[in-house]
């Protein structure tokens, strides 16, 4: 039933329709799979009770993560654990995460969702998982209310904006960067739309990358950010016991399309207080900083912990440096790979795997004049602690060398060892790739 | 406050915001953990300005630039505009979760490109979709019929209620 011309998104949300669409078309559709956080959770109890409804539609299609205030913080937090727990217990949801990491990278790690699905979060983040090809965006606690009521969702099926992404990335450069300047590109002329990756680069982009790269696509105000579900996306889906695709069609007919070399990249950050505030690190080379942050379902998989190490093995950071594991998995992992062991001797403030600092609500909030550098994806005025703080965001690499020096440092200083900033490649990534 | 749903002609003092006002402006992540709306409120706005809460009134009207509403999915953020009284907010753009989470409670969030200030007088009519004040007498943009009904309910609650009473 596929029209020649049709973008990702609209090759999946006609086979979710049953009948060919086009963008702009308004239409009801069947969700395959939902994923509810603690912070919304009783929210969205109470406003399923409030519509009328009982029993949810589906049980075994609802995730519900702890993420967002694990541990607590303070001492009504539990109360919104044991709403959900009750509500779960009621209906017989057993996908439940009590503490097992970040809610994108636990539905993610935990085979919840294939390609070509329709999947809808109570976080705005939700579209990481466009990354495996999956149709994926936030709502709100109402929404999320009624389609657990219906297992329905009235969409727009969104225009598309494609990115031709060519060439190979620096060595020093990263899927950050390629996204930071998409995004600093767009400003907010995303909005509504999709954002589909395309180009003979695709394919020379890891799983953790693209999930970092579709993870920002909301912060260009696009309702999606869409990956193939390819060789590579397949055999990490394999490993989760997933065996399903879904390709680009050459022939479709985009909105717009942008074209990216990755071999002209060069490390990217981000300004106070908008994450379309972008520039070249080299600018602002010197700056000095108090904090460093490497985490968050942006930037705090295996991959990037990989590249936290490379650069502090041996070293002391000047900077006070937090870093949280985007989930128990990557903990465990990065454990047994000594990778924390790295950081821990470096001087790093190791934190129990959840949104932590990125969400505000804990986990090294900065003070009245301070500044930070972090891996997350916003930087938002006051969001991590005083509205008199700054905040820059750059990859895990900027992260680090920044963190080590104690000012804005340019990660290409430290390639003194070719491999030292090599990204990882399908043979270093194994470990990864299994988890 | 008694939000009063029927009135469709609207009155009221205009409240200007710039561009990129964000969730976490409009809501603080430190007050999404409190269950009382009564007392989340008390803090909308607060990394902008303080005490917005206890100047703005019943029926004032937000007028704001490109991307309102941007960044975070918190659903208190239409909430507590909805619960200081203010029935519409107007933006050059709106981010697309906040416009869902406005729909969905009943706010209506049009897009326009207002050059008015803070303090001036504006009058919506909600039936006709006009706007009156300063700039003269101007149409704006209606949203399908599904959205209206909703908006016209009071939002996604009753408009489920209703749906479920029907069945």
């Amino acid at each position: 039933m596929n029209n020649k011309k049709m973008t990702l998104s609209e090759i999946i949300l006609t086979e979710k329709f049953g009948s060919p669409v086009k963008s702009g078309d308004y239409i009801e559709l069947p969700v395959d799979h939902v994923m509810i956080h603690d912070l919304f959770a009783p929210n969205v109890i109470v406003k399923f009770q409030e519509m009328g409804f009982e029993r949810v539609w589906n049980k075994d299609k609802v995730a519900i993560i702890f993420d967002h205030l694990i541990p607590a913080s303070e001492n009504h937090h539990p109360d919104l654990h044991h709403q959900a727990l009750k509500f779960a217990e009621k209906q017989g949801i057993t996908k439940i995460h009590k503490a097992d990491g970040i809610c994108h990278q636990v539905m993610v790690e935990s085979g919840y969702l294939k390609p070509g699905d329709l999947v809808l979060g109570t976080d705005s983040h939700t579209c990481t998982y466009g990354a495996l090809g999956v149709f994926a965006t936030g709502v709100g606690y109402t929404e999320m209310a009624a389609i657990l009521g219906t297992g329905k969702i009235w969409l727009k099926v969104p225009e598309t904006l494609a990115f031709n992404l060519k060439g190979k990335l620096p060595a020093g450069v990263f899927a950050k960067d390629i996204i930071l300047k998409i995004i600093s590109d767009l400003k907010s002329s995303a909005n509504y739309k999709s954002m589909e990756f395309i180009g003979e680069s695709v394919k020379t982009l890891l799983v953790s990358e693209r999930l970092t790269m579709s993870n920002m696509t909301v912060e260009a105000g696009a309702k999606v950010g869409l990956f193939p579900a390819d060789s590579i996306a397949i055999n990490y889906l394999k490993s989760h016991g997933i065996f399903s695709s879904i390709s680009n069609n050459p022939e479709a007919q985009y909105l717009d399309v942008f074209d990216y070399n990755l071999s002209n990249l060069t490390p990217q950050i981000a300004c106070p207080n908008q994450v379309e505030n972008v520039v070249a690190v080299t600018e602002l080379e010197g700056t000095l900083i108090d904090q460093a942050f490497l985490g968050s379902c942006t930037n705090g998989r295996l991959d990037d912990l990989k590249i936290a190490a490379k650069l502090l093995v041996g070293k002391k950071t000047k900077a006070r440096l937090i870093v949280t594991p985007a989930s128990r998995r990557v903990f465990i992992e990065a454990v047994k790979l000594g990778i924390i062991d790295i950081l821990l001797k470096a001087g790093a403030i190791v934190t129990f795997p959840a949104c932590g600092l990125c969400s505000g609500i804990s986990g090294g909030l900065i003070a009245d004049g301070e500044v930070m550098i972090a891996s997350n994806n916003r930087n938002f005025l006051g969001r991590m602690g005083s509205k008199n703080s700054q905040t820059f965001l750059g990859s895990p690499a900027t992260v680090i060398a920044s963190a080590i020096r104690g000012k804005i440092t340019d990660p290409r200083t430290f390639i003194n060892k070719k491999q030292l900033l090599l990204r990882p490649n399908s043979k270093t990534a194994t470990a990864y790739e299994k988890i | 406050m008694k939000i009063n749903n029927n009135l469709k002609i609207i009155t009221g003092r205009v409240w200007k915001f710039g561009d990129n006002v964000d969730t976490d402006i409009i809501v603080p992540s430190q007050y999404l953990a409190l269950s009382d709306l009564n007392e989340i409120k008390k803090h909308a706005f607060e990394p902008l300005m303080s005490n917005f809460a206890g100047q703005v009134r019943n029926g004032d009207i937000i007028i704001a630039g490109k991307n309102f509403g941007s960044g975070s999915s918190r659903e208190q953020a239409a909430e507590v505009i909805k619960a200081l009284g203010v029935r519409v907010v107007i933006a050059e753009s709106f981010s697309r979760i906040f416009l869902r989470n406005a729909i969905n409670n009943g706010l209506w969030a049009i897009e326009n490109r207002l050059d008015v200030n803070t303090g001036e007088t504006i009058t919506i009519d909600l039936v006709e979709f006009s706007l009156k004040g300063s700039f003269g007498l101007i149409s704006l943009p209606r949203f399908p019929p599904l959205i209206m009904d909703i908006v016209n309910n009071g939002g996604l609650i009753p408009y489920m209620r209703k749906k479920n009473n029907n069945e």
